[in-house]
């Protein structure tokens, strides 16, 4: 029996990291005694970008920098933009996905399946392998192992999209501590800059998603009001429209259509995003390709460019608008408007945030690095390192139940403070009857067919009564994390009730377990083809020198014995350079090391000798 | 049996304490650990049950209680406090949701009274109201029939519900002064029905405003 309970400080003092998983580009941070900082990769470089590609032999994978290459030379091993498909099935991107080039492989209704090489990967796998990628950045820099971390996910995504951010963090080996949402993670940087009180709007529009959310702080305190927002808006489609333009203007200049071919397509859409982004500061810009021996340049002038993005831009107004409305706040009651995510650097988008919030947007933090940097004072928040600041944060999209008629009874209304709960007592309409299955959406509408399916929970195991006497009562849970929980209890016996969870889109949790579990197999896989890779490289540094060492005169003075031996050694190392076994690679480099040391000694002195004699070697 | 009797029996730390207090109490008063809540929203709020509330005292102390209770504040302790965290920042967050608003509260103070609230008896048309709402159908016929000089008429009807919201808002209030001052529980019970009774016209009339609105935007799309 425990007399006290001291807490040493010792292993409960590991570092939690902030991570905010991009669709296009990914952070990690940390905070330190001053303040929340980015942790550069080994190169310095503090984003990575959100690219994954499977190297050609498929024994390991290449994330960020070391990835984008091969976005154009092997488009069939390398994913982007991966966020966009995570918690989703294939007829939900049906859409989209035609201007991705990705290979979605069979089985891909309830989740994603996408096809690298000759792997198949779900979305979760795919992030993981960029959050494993930032776990390394942050473990070579703060110089021991990280397992813990706050990861970031839009505002308004679903149940199942944070389950699926989730999943990722479990199968890259990281703990997640704390989904947070973006917009708020950004607020809490903002916060930490400026320490006002007041209400802030927080404009968050990125690669691939849309957030609007309104917060009151209130002396450390950062209450969500209200957000809104679109999980498929952002500036992937910009880069969509402009790269649908330039693909058909090229196949008439051309005469040929090249929107088939993957990379083609990466060079086009490499060249439209060059000059969206040029048009921030540039009045002008141009698309310049050259693909296949053709060019093709056309001048896109902001004027022209303004006018083609207009609708995707004005899609940000309405779920601002709503969310005005949600907190019960005119425009003239917003204190402040922050701007995050890359697509608010276009010109045209600040325009359209002055004009609803009648405000000039605060551009003092740095719109990539923000919400990684709030992150990390979420980590450290939880770690109990920062004791005067708490978020409390809202559910995005209400929770209900399926009932008679195809129609969804409300349980927990959207924009309510989480956690949040909400029972509701169910009985059974047949004698005898055992189970009773309970259908879970998410989403405004009042129709089934209008929402989006969340899970079918399973009440098991009923004591078999007559019809309407067991009454079970369900309580819906919703996390600090926005993430649904439900547990049943039999009315009349208090009995714990089994409930069953069948998750409509995503991953059963034994699938994830599957997956860590292959991962670190995998992982032991990747390690163990890199060792036999730098064993050949090695290989390759040691043969080159002993085949430079024949031409020299040395070799000549060596006996046919010491000659024959060192020939022996090096078809040795040769018969096992191609076999996947790095220790035997490595021994034969020793054993050809060891017979051409007199051919080394030999080399030195004739060098020696001729260095004496003055000439040159 | 003996259950109506509470008291205080820490998880953690094993101690008893047969005070009324002790039992009411969110945190141990030996070790400090955080205890199973309890899902009396006035109770959990320390207010008095009253329908009256001030709005300023009421946010002040969710936020305090939000500092004491959130999961966040919970990250490094033991698994089973964290799980009464959630529970209590749930607790304290639906509590808040409801206490805040008006009618939510007084819809919950009915329940707790065991009157039947909400859905159920929205069907039924108000008696005072029957004369306004068979005109207002026969407007909106005229209106989905294609008859424009509905329209005028219609917007006239909806500021008058507007009003009507307004007086209801008044009305409620006074009531919650009555029921709050109520000594006897006969005389609370007296206010509580018609309490019940506002409530029902006032979510009819929201409803029809709601109606009227739906008409007329459909009409303008």
């Amino acid at each position: 029996m425990e007399l006290f309970q001291i807490d040493f400080g010792g292993q409960s003092r590991k570092k939690v990291v902030g991570i905010d998983l991009g669709t296009t580009n990914s952070l990690v941070a940390f905070m330190d005694l001053t303040g929340p900082v980015i942790i550069p990769d080994p190169q310095g470089r503090n984003i990575v970008p959100s690219i994954v590609s499977l190297s050609d032999d498929g024994h390991y994978y290449m994330v960020g920098e070391d990835a984008r290459p091969r976005l154009i030379s092997r488009p069939d091993h390398t994913v982007y933009s991966v966020k966009r498909l995570m918690g989703r099935g294939a007829g939900d991107v049906k859409n989209e996905i035609r201007l991705f080039p990705f290979q979605i492989a069979e089985g891909s209704e309830s989740v994603m399946r996408l096809r690298m090489g000759d792997r198949t990967m779900t979305p979760p796998e795919i992030a993981a392998q960029v959050l494993r990628k930032l776990k390394a950045n942050a473990e070579a820099y703060l110089g021991e192992p990280i397992t813990q971390a706050v990861i970031t996910v839009p505002a308004y995504f679903n149940d199942a999209q944070r389950q699926a951010t989730k999943d990722a963090g479990r199968i890259a080996g990281l703990e997640v501590l704390r989904l947070v949402n973006e917009p708020t993670a950004a607020s809490l940087a903002y916060g930490l800059d400026k320490r006002n009180d007041g209400i802030v709007a927080v404009y968050d529009f990125g690669g691939g998603t849309f957030d609007i959310s309104i917060l009151r702080l209130h002396e450390g305190i950062f209450e969500v009001l209200a957000t809104n927002g679109d999980t498929h808006l952002g500036g992937d489609d910009i880069d969509n429209l402009l790269l649908n333009i330039a693909l058909e203007d090229a196949a008439t200049e051309w005469g040929r259509d090249v929107s088939n071919i993957g990379e083609a397509v990466q060079t086009f859409r490499q060249a439209v995003i060059r000059a969206k982004e040029e048009l921030s500061f540039a009045p002008e810009a141009v698309i310049d390709v050259i693909y296949g021996g053709k060019s093709y340049q056309r001048a896109l002038p902001r004027a022209h460019f303004e006018s083609l993005i207009k609708d995707i831009v004005d899609r940000t107004l309405a779920p601002c608008r709503q969310a005005l409305r949600d907190a019960g706040l005119g425009p003239d009651q917003i204190d402040e408007v922050v701007l995050v995510g890359g697509s608010t650097r276009i010109p045209l988008v600040r325009n359209a945030v002055r004009n609803l919030f009648k405000a000039e947007p605060h551009t003092g933090l740095d719109p990539d690095e923000v919400v990684a940097l709030g992150a990390a004072v979420q980590a450290a928040i939880l770690a109990g390192d920062v004791q005067d600041q708490l978020l409390l944060d809202v559910t995005p999209l209400s929770l209900g139940i399926e009932t008679m008629g195809g129609v969804v009874t409300k349980l927990i209304h959207r924009n309510s403070t989480i956690p949040a709960s909400a029972s509701e007592v169910f009985t059974t309409s047949v004698d005898g009857q055992k189970n009773v299955l309970i259908h879970v959406l998410q989403g405004e509408r009042e129709l089934v067919k209008d929402c989006r399916s969340l899970a079918r929970f399973d009440l098991k195991d009923i004591d078999p009564l007559p019809a309407g006497m067991t009454r079970i009562e369900v309580r819906f849970l919703i996390d600090a994390n926005g993430i649904l929980a439900v547990s049943a209890r039999d009315v009349r016996t208090g009995k714990e009730q089994s409930v069953e969870v069948k998750p409509s889109y995503g991953l059963t949790d034994e699938q994830v377990d599957a997956m860590v579990r292959e991962s670190f197999e995998k992982a032991e896989d990747d390690f163990k083809a890199r060792q036999v890779r730098e064993a050949r490289v090695e290989a390759d540094t040691i043969l080159s020198a002993v085949e430079k060492a024949k031409a020299n005169d040395a070799w000549l003075l060596l006996s046919d014995e010491e000659r024959a031996s060192v020939d022996l050694a090096v078809n040795q190392l040769l018969a096992v350079y191609h076999a996947g076994d790095h220790k035997l690679i490595l021994d034969h480099i020793a054993k050809l090391d060891a017979v051409t040391v007199r051919l080394a000694e030999t080399m030195m002195n004739s060098a020696v000798q001729d260095a004496l004699k003055g000439t040159k070697i | 049996m003996s259950q109506t009797i509470e008291e205080h029996h820490c998880w953690n730390c094993g101690e008893h304490s047969p005070s009324q207090k002790a039992a009411r109490s969110l945190f141990c008063q030996f070790c400090n650990s955080l205890q199973a809540p309890s899902p009396d929203y006035y109770r959990f709020f320390s207010l008095p049950k009253t329908l009256a509330i001030d709005d300023e005292v009421l946010q002040h102390t969710f936020y305090q209680m939000s500092r004491l209770l959130h999961p966040d504040r919970y990250g490094r302790r033991p698994q089973r406090e964290r799980t009464y965290s959630l529970e209590a920042t749930a607790i304290l967050n639906d509590g808040y949701r409801i206490l805040k608003d008006p009618v939510r509260r007084a819809e919950y103070v009915l329940r707790e009274n065991g009157f039947q609230v909400g859905a159920e008896r929205s069907n039924e048309v108000p008696p005072e109201l029957l004369e306004e709402v068979f005109e207002l159908n026969m407007m909106l016929d005229e209106l989905k029939s294609g008859d424009d000089d509905a329209v005028p008429q219609l917007e006239e009807a909806r500021n008058r519900f507007l009003a009507m919201l307004d007086s209801i808002g008044v009305e409620l209030d006074d009531e919650f002064r009555a029921h709050d001052q109520a000594g006897e529980a006969a005389t609370r019970k007296e206010v509580l029905t018609r309490i019940r009774g506002v409530l029902h016209r006032r979510r009819y009339v929201r409803n029809l405003v709601d109606e009227v609105d739906r008409q007329l935007s459909s009409r303008n799309a």
